[in-house]
């Protein structure tokens, strides 16, 4: 079949094993798998933003006045280039951690090198990359419709950040979470969906009759949008700096849940 | 002596089913080792847990002297693993799979020993094609090349020919020679007991998920104490009916099967013979196989 000597000559490992380079095969693996599939992870829902943009911007966004000094337009703008990013920092991990659990290739993993959290912060970046990918194309367009002039550019970057690991982190638990696709649409239906609208993306809470502003202090979206839109247009109706510490928490929270769930019998190891 | 495997007080249990019993066993280094047993022994379970992918209840494994729990990262780059089912990452050709799967394990791609895999196991021309248009033998096949790439110490392969067709088998188990012929040490489970008897110096056989025994592949042949004797191309009219309620004898295949033991001896087959006319082509004995060892040691 083939020459014995050839073989044992192949079969000497030329290089030294490298501890870092099981997680970089992952990330990179992950990073191939959203670029090739561009069209369902960066096209589709840029299209969306886009008919937000469109519909609720200049359509009906015309006869709407929220805040005096900016358009509805401009109001929407920073929490639709938010729910892109977290949108898809989201659907990116609990999809393809989810798949490879469901699917049964997650053995490929388990027997390998690989640490929990190795697979974790894996998951997060491309998770980060994919989500960044679309809040900026997402923010292109809107440039289109009402260019912004970033107040404080920074900070918005670094909320978007926060959001973007946030909800990697919970893409993962999902993922970990879930024992079919029913479930994992729970998450994406029941939990992901009325945080974003509840969160006072299309206007804002304090519009809200009593109760209800009170229960939208619970949504961390609202933090995250709130935060979000004080870097693009400096207006707050939470202070900077608590909504900094709040989101931070909570990614905190969720990034240890992640770990812990990743560890614990029954979820990737039986 | 230098151990690949040392397992120790193994114990699986999921909820109230036990899949692994109190498991000791080991595996020499540089050794071809077969682990048998019927379906549902703890076979594939043992071998994950080894592997990583399930978590012992209790009990300790060591892979090359390291613990496979507190020094994993050690242990999992040392060992390749071909799991039994085929659940493939469908995402990528079996080319670029390979690529990626060396750097899981910690090791730059090799395109010299991953394009030699490709050609051995006879898939170089399916590089660029997914799994799922890959047939059940390719498949396995490819989860060999993925178990050898990082050219792993330790080898298990779990069902490596099962669906793969007579031809390829061979060609595959004389690459497995190949490879330990230089040291590397192999334990592989299979249905084929014909192909564990040409191939393991020792085997273990589990059955509910205890060891029932564990010895050279030789001494288990010696300890069985029955052989055949065959008559080919038999002809009798009754033969079925003159059979049916013996225990000795066998009607299969134009060929009446004699199991010989200290019951029931060569004298008393061919009188058997005699007796009923019946005449044959063709008479051979044929000596324990592993098959009958495993029979007699699982039938309970």
């Amino acid at each position: 079949m083939s020459n014995n000597s050839t073989t044992q000559k192949l079969y000497v490992r030329a290089q030294k094993f490298s501890a870092n380079k099981p997680f970089q095969t992952l990330l990179k693996r992950e990073i191939l798998r959203f670029s090739s599939l561009f069209s369902q992870t960066i096209i589709a829902p840029l299209v969306t933003a886009s008919l937000y943009l469109l519909i609720f911007g200049v359509g009906l966004g015309k006869n709407l006045s929220i805040l005096k000094e900016f358009s509805y337009l401009e109001f929407i703008i920073p929490g639709l280039i938010l729910m892109g990013l977290i949108r898809n920092s989201f659907a990116n991990s609990a999809s393809s951690l989810f798949m490879a659990r469901y699917l049964g290739y997650i053995s490929d993993f388990l027997t390998t090198p690989l640490k929990s959290y190795q697979m974790i912060l894996a998951y997060t970046i491309a998770s980060l990359c994919r989500g960044f990918v679309v809040g900026i194309c997402v923010l292109v367009v809107s440039l289109f419709f009402s260019p912004i002039s970033w107040q404080h550019p920074f900070y918005a970057l670094s909320i978007a950040f926060i959001a973007g690991f946030l909800f990697s982190q919970f893409g993962i638990i999902a993922a970990l979470m879930s024992e079919s696709f029913d479930h994992l649409n729970v998450f994406t239906n029941f939990i992901i969906t009325p945080l974003i609208y509840l969160g006072g993306l299309f206007y804002p809470v304090s519009s809200l009759p009593g109760i209800w502003e009170r229960i939208s202090y619970a949504n961390p979206l609202f933090y995250l949008i709130d935060a979000f839109r004080y870097g693009a247009l400096g207006v707050y109706h939470v202070n900077p700096s608590l909504s900094l510490i709040v989101c931070l928490l909570v990614a905190l929270i969720l990034f240890f849940t992640s770990i812990k769930l990743m560890n614990s019998p029954g979820r990737l190891r039986q | 002596m230098d151990l690949a495997l040392e397992i120790t007080n193994l114990n699986k249990s999921y909820s109230t089913f036990k899949a692994v019993k109190n498991l000791n066993l080991s595996v020499r280094k540089g050794e071809i080792f077969a682990l048998l047993g019927p379906n549902g022994a703890g076979k594939s379970t043992t071998i994950n847990m080894i592997g990583g992918s399930v978590l012992p209840t209790s009990g300790s494994i060591k892979i090359m002297g390291h613990d496979n729990q507190t020094h994993f990262v050690k242990t999992r780059s040392l060992t390749g693993i071909m799991p039994q089912e085929l659940q493939l990452d469908n995402f990528f050709p079996i080319g670029r799979a390979l690529k990626l799967h060396s750097g899981y394990y910690g090791y730059d791609d090799d395109p010299k020993w991953r394009n030699f895999l490709l050609e051995t196991l006879q898939l170089k021309e399916h590089e660029n094609k997914k799994p799922v248009k890959l047939s059940g033998g390719m498949k396995r096949r490819f989860m060999v090349a993925k178990a050898l790439i990082h050219k792993p110490e330790l080898v298990i392969l779990d069902e490596p020919t099962a669906g793969v067709d007579v031809e390829l088998r061979k060609q595959m188990w004389d690459f497995v020679r190949e490879i330990n012929s230089f040291g590397v040490t192999i334990l592989l489970t299979t249905h084929y007991l014909e192909e564990a008897q040409a191939m393991c110096q020792r085997v273990a056989i589990l059955n509910k998920g205890e060891l029932v025994t564990v010895d050279k592949t030789e001494n288990l042949l010696s300890k069985v104490k029955t052989s055949k004797l065959i008559a080919r191309n038999v002809s009798q009219n009754n033969l079925d009916t003159l059979v049916k309620d013996s225990v000795h004898i066998q009607h299969k295949d134009n060929a009446l099967v004699f199991t010989l033991n200290e019951q029931f001896n060569s004298q008393q087959a061919l009188s058997f013979l005699n007796n009923n006319n019946i005449s044959f082509s063709e008479l051979h004995t044929q000596k324990a196989q592993l098959e009958d060892v495993f029979l007699e040691l699982t039938k309970a």
